[in-house]
């Protein structure tokens, strides 16, 4: 596989939400807002990229038995830096995402493409689908987070394009994540298939 | 390089590893931010009873208020203009939000009416209980409006319960919740002018 279709995959034809389904609980639960689906995905993207580095390079070292667990506190660790991080250096974004933060660690995107792929590829290749696996998923909870936030309170990024009197409250609830998400998955299958 | 073998000894020394450098780096990063994070929150807390308060030149000395009900004080800060008290900012919290506890920085100005207040801490649900921070402070819809009323003339509670103040639409928990923090921070200074 090629480098350069292994970075790709992630956006459309393995896109983690709208393909393989993963990480559904933070996807459904931070889009309400398009900008809180940026900050989601870039955090999730820097987790995605040092987990899958580590996880390659520490691979035979670590016991077939013990691998879980080994891999959960790699991942671990790195959530708990950005979550400081960002607490430290960007608090308007850390209290508007909250507690889904340290929900990151039991995302099972992070998980399984650390099970998935870092575990049985080179160095080279994790990274690239890290970083390919996290802007995937980034493009995606923006997509979503923006239909949400236009439909829902009239506005994109925080600018307001129409009134709010207009707006279909239920988007930005979590039936409308879940109506928007079905909408977008149907949409992609259409255009896949053609 | 081959796998290592799942033996106790290998396992075991995995685990200790792997978790030791994840300590060692966590300890790192936590000496790190910790001061950025003091002082983003120091700031946050400034910036909070600025928003709070009719304008003013000096804070006053800070006083820690236990209420009447509540386990942990409440923290004033009275503010002073020509040397004359303009009003007084007062942290309260309460702990039956949605997601528990939520802290508030509430504004009395010196005829015992909220000012304002500005919410620091909470962990409600983006896009829905989120909103407090900007639905009781709406000039154009006086039944969501708190600033320039008080418990004692008002009765602060959400509609639905009978009371004159309208709840955030589908948060009804965070808005009883965000009303029972201000009830607590007037009644205390209610308390505390005695």
């Amino acid at each position: 596989m090629s480098q350069l279709k292994n970075f790709s995959k992630g956006f459309i034809k393995e896109n983690p939400v709208f393909v393989l389904l993963l990480g559904m609980c933070p996807t459904l639960g931070v889009t309400s807002s398009a900008i809180n689906g940026l900050g989601m995905g870039l955090a999730t993207t820097f987790v995605l990229l040092m987990s899958n580095m580590v996880v390659s390079m520490v691979k035979s070292a670590i016991p077939d038995k013990v691998r879980i667990p080994a891999f959960i506190v790699i991942i671990a660790t790195f959530v708990t830096i950005v979550q400081l991080t960002m607490q430290a250096y960007l608090p308007s974004l850390f209290k508007s995402l909250g507690l889904f933060i340290p929900l990151i660690v039991v995302n099972c995107l992070v998980l399984g493409r650390a099970e998935a792929f870092a575990s049985k590829n080179n160095l080279v290749s994790s990274v690239i689908d890290g970083l390919g696996m996290g802007l995937g998923f980034t493009f995606a909870l923006v997509t979503l987070g923006g239909i949400r936030e236009i439909l829902g309170s009239g506005k994109i990024f925080n600018i307001t394009i129409y009134p709010e009197n207009y707006v279909t409250l239920v988007f930005v609830l979590s039936p409308g994540a879940f109506i928007v998400l079905g909408y977008l998955i149907a949409a992609l299958n259409k255009i896949k298939k053609n | 390089m081959a796998k290592r073998e799942s033996s106790f000894i290998n396992m075991v020394t995995t685990l200790v590893l792997v978790t030791g450098i994840a300590a060692a780096a966590l300890g790192f990063v936590y000496d790190f931010t910790k001061g950025p994070i003091e002082a983003a929150k120091l700031k946050a807390q400034t910036e909070a009873i600025k928003n709070v308060l009719p304008e003013f030149d000096e804070l006053g000395e800070t006083k820690t208020i236990t209420p009447a009900e509540g386990a942990d004080a409440l923290e004033f800060f009275p503010a002073y203009k020509n040397g004359e008290l303009v009003g007084t900012a007062i942290k309260t919290y309460t702990k039956s939000g949605f997601s528990g506890f939520i802290s508030i920085m509430a504004g009395i100005d010196k005829d015992g009416n909220f000012s304002g207040y500005s919410v620091l801490e909470h962990a409600e649900t983006p896009g829905l209980g989120s909103k407090m921070d900007v639905w009781f402070n709406n000039p154009e819809k006086p039944k969501q409006y708190v600033i320039g009323k008080n418990p004692g003339s008002t009765n602060f509670t959400v509609s639905k319960d009978g009371g004159e103040i309208d709840a955030i639409t589908a948060s009804t928990i965070t808005s009883r919740a965000f009303l029972e923090a201000l009830t607590l921070a007037y009644d205390s200074y209610k308390n505390n002018e005695k």
